[in-house]
């Protein structure tokens, strides 16, 4: 079981200062993210746009900033499990907790702050009303491994950069590949789109345009989808799976699920020192609310910043915490 | 009589030349008659918000989310959608012709009168 005084939940800019922060008062941190990578929504949805309020940066691009806190909380060497979602805590006798993350990563800490941002990105799930009933059955938003289509009939929906790709290195493996768009133009890479309109005249994938997938047909597993043109007209197609690529969309999660006080999908907190109402558990960034809350990474730096405080305190209620400045005392991190 | 209503006219120009009223029907067919300054550089996804209206605009306004998603019913005539528009709506479901990312309208007084329907919510 990992070990460490801080639980920071989300690598997102807020979850990464807050290393520094508290690496300042000697605590050191760990931190889960179900993303592959840190940085959170700077890094996965806009790591090319320019933000223009950081202080002290007239304009930096959301992705070079990720690389800056990386290379500030260095030092402070926190631990990353990336690539796994934060599923459920338990108290232990000590008072800490332990988390468990969806692949049995197993984080052991006093203090658990979350930093999750908008929450964790899953993938958007198509509105067909049985289509949970076929999820790993014949349905999969993600293609983990594409051997798993060998000599099957697949059908993806999308037309982004993953959708073309998938169709794309699918054609080689699957029995048999349709491609459903909603219109008759893709967004993706060029290269992809070319190559995805060469398959199709060539007659080596089945690419159907202006039509949407509305239904899902089979008993234990799935048969066939019900595709609906322009013309409102459906037809069904018989498939062994059905991949929709939709892209990913951000819930709450698991979080939800563990006791704090949630509105409108954010937690609340105390603005003393942004505590929820679960005592050890922390929530500080876009993911916490409270009255006059503004989303902003640069007041999530500041949550996090003073949140450390108050978990100095629990971790060490007898100790003296003398606040210093880095420029007085400097950066001392971690051997 | 005329110049009254003149003076009228005039004063009501004057005071709402930066307002424009535009109508929101949210997803249980509730109609919402809104005003809409104009002079703030506000998107109807930002005026939903300030109305409350349940739009959540996930991802602040940067067309990188569709919960803003909504069907203009008016046949103004809007700019056309950027690609980062059109690749967010091939993103979402119940997509229509009509559709647009309502934190891409930007109010303006041409908008007078705009009439939307927001989509459903996946």
């Amino acid at each position: 079981m990992i070990k460490t005084d801080i639980l920071i939940i989300g690598a997102g800019p807020v979850g990464l200062f807050t290393v520094f922060e508290a690496g300042l008062l000697k605590l050191r941190c760990h931190l889960v993210d179900a993303l592959a990578q840190s940085g959170g929504q700077l890094t996965e949805i806009y790591p090319k746009k320019p933000i223009y309020d950081i202080p002290g940066f007239p304009s930096i691009l959301a992705g070079e900033l990720v690389e800056n806190l990386m290379e500030q909380i260095a030092p402070f060497k926190p631990g990353f499990t990336l690539g796994e979602r934060a599923e459920t805590i338990e108290k232990l006798e000590d008072d800490s907790y332990k988390l468990t993350t969806n692949r049995g990563t197993e984080i052991n800490a006093p203090i658990i702050a979350i930093a999750g941002g908008l929450g964790c990105f899953e993938p958007r799930k198509p509105p067909i009303s049985n289509i949970t009933d076929f999820e790993d059955n014949g349905v999969e938003y993600i293609i983990r491994d594409p051997e798993l289509y060998r000599d099957k009939k697949i059908l993806i929906a999308g037309g982004g950069d993953s959708a073309l790709d998938w169709t794309i290195l699918l054609s080689d493996i699957a029995k048999e590949v349709t491609l459903v768009h909603r219109r008759t133009s893709f967004r993706g890479a060029l290269d992809s789109v070319d190559k995805v309109m060469e398959l199709a005249q060539s007659g080596k994938i089945n690419l159907i345009t202006e039509s949407q997938v509305v239904g899902l047909n089979g008993g234990d597993k799935l048969d066939s989808v019900v595709i609906k043109n322009k013309e409102k007209n459906e037809k069904p197609i018989d498939v062994d799976h059905f991949i929709p690529l939709f892209g990913l969309s951000p819930k709450l999660g698991p979080i939800g699920e563990w006791g704090l006080n949630v509105t409108k999908n954010a937690i609340e907190v105390d603005t003393l020192d942004y505590s929820t109402n679960v005592p050890g558990i922390y929530a500080i960034g876009d993911i916490n609310t409270y009255e006059g809350k503004l989303k902003l990474i640069l007041c999530g730096f500041h949550e996090g910043t003073i949140m450390v405080q108050s978990a100095f305190k629990r971790i060490y209620p007898d100790a003296k915490l003398s606040f210093k400045y880095t420029t007085v005392a400097g950066v001392n991190g971690f051997d | 009589m005329a110049s009254i209503d003149l003076i009228k006219k005039n004063t009501t120009f004057q005071l709402m030349d930066d307002i424009i009223k535009i109508t929101v029907i949210d997803r249980e067919d509730q109609i919402h008659e809104l005003e809409a300054p104009t002079d703030m550089a506000m998107s109807l996804m930002e005026v939903c918000r300030s109305y409350e209206l349940p739009v959540e605009g996930t991802c602040g306004g940067m067309a990188l989310c569709a919960s803003c998603h909504c069907y203009v019913l008016s046949d103004h005539e809007l700019h056309e959608a950027s690609d980062d528009e059109e690749s967010m709506l091939d993103q979402a479901f119940f997509v229509e012709d009509n559709s647009r990312l309502g934190c891409q309208i930007r109010m303006s007084n041409d908008l007078e009168g705009l009439q939307v329907k927001l989509a459903p919510v996946d």
